[in-house]
């Protein structure tokens, strides 16, 4: 009976990844989504006032449109997507063999249109990136989210760790301080979340736009007057990693509706 | 003065001295008082960041946080001396702490280009916070 107990805890430790101190456990991770008020939910869930549905009916335009030299569409090589795409987004970023990191959604579109559609690559929150990554990652709404599983990601898994525990910026403050230890409580009046990127790209309020998840983290970074990191740099794409990794299990959203 | 200015000229320089005696600073950082009411519109104001952890007797504005202490009382808890130092390294009490702290400007990752070098407070934003936190009486 102990034997089996024994046998039982030893295989519950080595299935579970291995939580650190102040880190929130599987069964205690919330969406942003969880506090909204109901106004932002109404509109997320229903698809014709959400105004990144928008985007994502760009991104499907663009799906099947032909671009650069090698005149391909996505369409050519992947199909319907929403056969090929469905669950993608939940894995991403993920390891890239050719670069030996882990890329994100956004970078593995550009990689595409590079080495297939020899096409130039899309800015960084530009419309066309953000609609067909969203159109993309709408395809796995309702999907649990897995990146990070991968053996391969373990090392920046662990380096987006250590820079989402590391205070930065002129008010000394790492991402931990709120979203580990005080979420739920208010900043100047307004909810602070776990930080769960659930439904990116989202539509923001305050943007009146879609964005990135990037985008999100480098507003926070000038939040704590911090220099930001840039965009696609590897410091922000294992961030990306270890928030993803973070939220294991949670549904994605894309298009989420944020405040 | 003016070699030992240009021997060691570290941003950190730019920062008035002072002196800890106990749990506090005694001495004014300025030399003079505080202004009351220029303390309350800073502890009011979203840049100087008070507001956005803390909460207080200000009926005034919704945009509160709870993430410290209400300031109620605040002049009954503290003295000036023990106000100042909290404000200018609340560290120094808990190392853990998420209060900044606000008169210093070194041993910081990643400061933004804007802020640089620069504390996030100057001496005499302190002062009048600190004057306008020991009126804050129950």
């Amino acid at each position: 009976m102990t034997i089996w107990r024994a046998i039982a805890a030893a295989a519950l430790f080595a299935t579970a990844p291995a939580l650190l101190a102040g880190e929130i456990p599987p069964d205690a991770r919330r969406s942003g989504y969880s506090f909204m008020g109901p106004e932002t939910r109404t509109m997320q869930d229903d698809d014709t006032s959400n105004p990144g549905m928008l985007f994502v009916l760009d991104g499907e335009q663009l799906w099947g449109k032909q671009s650069g030299s090698a005149e391909k569409a996505c369409a050519d090589c992947h199909g319907d997507a929403r056969n090929s795409m469905k669950g993608v987004a939940a894995r991403y970023p993920a390891f890239d063999k050719a670069v030996g990191r882990p890329v994100t959604l956004d970078q593995r579109i550009n990689l595409c249109r590079a080495n297939h559609q020899q096409a130039a690559p899309l800015p960084y929150e530009s419309r066309d990136l953000l609609a067909l990554s969203a159109f993309v990652a709408h395809q796995s709404r309702g999907v649990a989210i897995t990146a990070g599983d991968d053996p391969q990601v373990k090392s920046f898994v662990d380096q987006g760790r250590d820079l989402f525990m590391q205070r930065k910026g002129q008010l000394n403050l790492a991402c931990t301080n709120c979203h580990d230890d005080n979420f739920d409580r208010r900043l100047a009046g307004a909810p602070i979340t776990q930080g769960q990127p659930t439904g990116y790209p989202l539509y923001r309020l305050e943007w009146q736009t879609l964005g990135s998840l990037e985008r999100r983290l480098r507003s926070c970074m000038s939040g704590v007057r911090a220099q930001a990191y840039d965009y696609g740099s590897p410091e922000l794409v294992a961030l990306e990693l270890y928030l993803m990794s973070r939220a294991r299990g949670l549904a994605m959203e894309t298009p989420a509706v944020r405040p | 003065m003016v070699s030992l200015a240009f021997a060691s000229p570290t941003k950190a320089d730019e920062l008035v001295a002072y002196n800890i005696v106990g749990d506090g600073i005694p001495q004014s950082l300025t030399g003079s008082p505080g202004d009351v009411a220029r303390g309350r519109a800073l502890v009011l104001a979203r840049t100087t960041t008070c507001i956005l952890c803390h909460s207080g007797p200000f009926p005034e504005t919704r945009f509160q946080g709870d993430l410290a202490p209400d300031l109620t009382g605040a002049g009954n808890r503290w003295t000036t001396s023990q106000l100042r130092l909290r404000l200018v390294d609340a560290s120094r009490f808990n190392a853990q702490t998420i209060m900044p702290s606000y008169y210093r400007s070194d041993g910081l990752v990643r400061v933004g280009r804007n802020f640089a070098g620069k504390p996030i407070l100057s001496a005499a934003e302190i002062e009048d916070i600190v004057a306008f936190l020991a009126t804050l009486r129950d």
